[in-house]
């Protein structure tokens, strides 16, 4: 072997070490400590925020239980945000990718135009939008349609709202892309098979677009289940999710073992959920 | 040395929402986030002998028009010719006790030679050996803290914290919607409020006003009561009566008027009265509300020279004059006795202000939270915390 061909083996490995030295310091480590520290347990005696390690794997367990209404509050919002965002961003993102035309990098920009802005600052946006004051409510009670004491803001359907609004680009983005690839002819050609329209979505646009699907869902649903800034700015202490628990173990109540359980156990049921999923869509080798 | 300071309106505007925790709490707690303005006035530098770092709350000193100097703090360093660096980066005290604790264990410089823990965190630090004891010599002005803030339990004696401002809880209503203001608690969960409360997310404050409605003491209150008013709040939270357990957002809520009645503080409430011609007011539930501080407090890793200068600079704003000045901006409870009369002189119709300077009768009904136990504190912020939705 020359030195030449040793150098080319060693590359790949010389090419990855950049993003393996940064997975390693701001994953691996952070990860290790987690693991560490979910399991510690408070020194007696000891001043608020003061642990000692004793894998205590109970921890986990008391976690779950307690917590276990947020957290089926956290993934039964971040579910109904994601059929939400995809039944919005599907036909978005359709007629942009088969229907846009020379506008088609306008509309694009438009979707991605909310991204300038802070996410803080369009979460605090839809409370003014559904607040008392706000152009949605008082419509909604002069038609009868919500009751003089009923107030959008502070509710379910706030967080979801906003939910839905604040992960929309991450599912739009995605769908456009594999829309955007399938070729026209092969509707064409479904017609001529003498499809009707729907038929022609369910067995040829669909399954083509089920990549973008699967990635749109992926990329909604993650993020929105460790969410919490929608619960905190437009919810109520009734729909607190698991993000706000953990907010106000680590810092509020100074418990960093439930909080580290609950990262872990939160991390790994979405980890969970998404190799189900994934297996189900039968699209691993297309994500 | 009376500068003419703003008109309260002007200064209002200036403020705008901006309160002392406004800036944290828009931002819904995502630590971190605050801003790191800092400022150094004077000649030195950080390194110079002469100088002393200060790291205090957001919008809680007096600024001039341009926003950019501290007249007070110019006029210090004239007079002593200590340079002083401040950062207007203490947005949260669990937040910034977790950055600087590290280096108070192992004893190395966290770049503060003042900061502004509150109460119940000042205690903390005391505890933990993290905070230095004045040398009383160079805080002569130390006898002018008003009696109610004098001998808290955290600190009995005031040897190692004075109070930079005070805070007061109590009921701040919407006018429309209560026309007979609130006084006690049954009017605050008056049918005409349901589901338009909103409460602190201070438990000190929160429950500590559930705790006097029900007759209980604060300076003696045990975990039995405690839980038992924790309940109450719990039980009007399920039952629909509260929106929100909330920092100081609570003030959006009212101006939305997706809130009209809640348990919160003076200062924002009197930049919202006075923001909104009369729309909004407070006052101090007839049972008690309750009265904190944030505190001025040398770290342990201070140097001896620093200490020394931080020292004179707790005197200098103690200083009746200086801390009208303070109080013509700030809008909370002046800690400083004698500052009332010399607010006549800047400005007679904020001396009147029951806001800044709550008459004997008010003080009288103000009361301070015991400090608690690291084990209580724990279980307390726990329940407290779970009753909340956390």
């Amino acid at each position: 072997m020359t030195q030449s061909q040793g150098f080319k083996i060693r590359t790949p490995y010389l090419l990855l070490l950049p993003g393996m030295a940064f997975l390693l310091t701001f994953f691996i480590f952070p990860l290790i400590n987690l693991a560490q520290t979910s399991t510690q347990t408070p020194v007696g005696g000891g001043d608020t925020g003061q642990y000692e390690q004793s894998l205590r794997l109970q921890n986990y367990v008391d976690a779950f239980i307690e917590n276990r209404e947020q957290f089926g509050r956290s993934f039964l919002y971040a579910t109904i945000a994601t059929i939400l965002a995809l039944l919005i961003a599907y036909p978005l993102a359709y007629a942009i990718a088969f229907k846009g035309g020379k506008l088609k990098n306008l509309m694009l920009v438009l979707v991605i135009a909310p991204f300038f802005t802070s996410f803080l600052l369009r979460t605090v946006a839809w409370k003014q939008i559904l607040g008392e004051e706000g152009f949605v409510v008082p419509p909604l009670r002069t038609l009868g349609i919500i009751s003089e004491s009923t107030t959008l803001t502070s509710s379910a359907f706030a967080v979801v709202a906003g939910m839905t609004y604040n992960f929309l680009p991450f599912m739009t983005l995605p769908l456009y892309a594999s829309i955007d690839r399938i070729d026209p002819r092969t509707l064409e050609a479904s017609g001529d098979l003498y499809a009707n329209g729907f038929t022609t979505f369910r067995k040829v646009t669909l399954p083509l677009s089920m990549p973008g699907v699967v990635a749109g869902t992926l990329l909604t649903f993650i993020p929105a289940a460790g969410d919490y800034v929608n619960a905190a700015i437009l919810g109520s202490p009734t729909t607190k999710m698991l993000g706000n628990v953990i907010e106000s173990r680590y810092f509020r109540i100074v418990d960093y073992p439930t909080a580290a359980a609950l990262s872990f156990t939160l991390m790994i049921s979405i980890l969970i959920l998404v190799t189900f999923y994934v297996r189900k869509a039968g699209t691993e080798e297309l994500v | 040395m009376a500068k003419n300071p703003l008109s309260p309106e002007a200064r209002t505007i200036l403020n705008s929402h901006l309160s002392r925790r406004a800036v944290l709490a828009g931002a819904g707690a995502v630590a971190g986030a605050g801003a790191l303005a800092s400022c150094g006035i004077g000649g030195g530098g950080s390194d110079s002998s002469n100088a002393v770092r200060w790291g205090n709350w957001p919008l809680y000193l007096d600024v001039d028009d341009s926003g950019k100097k501290y007249p007070t703090l110019e006029a210090f360093t004239k007079e002593t010719d200590i340079a002083v660096k401040y950062f207007e980066d203490y947005n949260d005290n669990d937040e910034f006790f977790g950055k600087v604790q590290a280096q108070l264990k192992i004893k190395k410089d966290i770049g503060y030679d003042l900061v502004c823990p509150t109460d119940w965190m000042a205690g903390r630090w005391i505890r933990l050996g993290y905070a230095q004891k004045f040398d009383a010599a160079n805080i002569p002005n130390k006898s002018n803290i008003l009696d109610t803030l004098a001998t808290p339990s955290f600190d009995a004696k005031r040897e190692y914290t004075l109070t930079w401002q005070g805070i007061m809880g109590g009921f701040g209503w919407n006018v429309e919607k209560n026309p007979k203001g609130i006084r006690t608690i049954e009017d605050l969960f008056s049918p005409a409020n349901k589901g338009k409360i909103v409460v602190l997310s201070e438990m000190r404050d929160t429950v500590g006003i559930i705790l006097l409605s029900q007759g209980v003491n604060l300076q003696t209150v045990t975990e039995d009561q405690f839980m038992n008013a924790v309940d109450f709040l719990a039980k009007k939270i399920a039952d629909g009566w509260i929106r929100g357990v909330k920092g100081n957002e609570y003030a959006e809520d009212l101006t939305s008027g997706d809130a009209t009645a809640v348990i919160g503080w003076s200062g924002d409430m009197f930049i919202l009265k006075s923001e909104n011609e009369g729309k909004f007011d407070f006052a101090v539930p007839e049972s008690g509300g309750t009265i904190s501080g944030d505190n001025m407090l040398i770290p342990s890793t201070a140097t001896a020279e620093a200490k020394a200068n931080a020292e004179k600079l707790i005197n200098y704003y103690y200083e009746p004059a200086v801390a009208a000045e303070v109080a013509a901006y700030v809008n909370y409870v002046c800690p400083v006795k004698g500052a009332q009369a010399e607010m006549e002189k800047i400005d007679p119709e904020l001396a009147k202000s029951e806001f800044i300077f709550p008459t004997e009768k008010m003080m009288a009904n103000l009361n301070v939270f015991r400090s608690l136990s690291p084990t209580e504190e724990s279980t307390w912020t726990e329940a407290f915390q779970k009753a909340a939705g956390n």
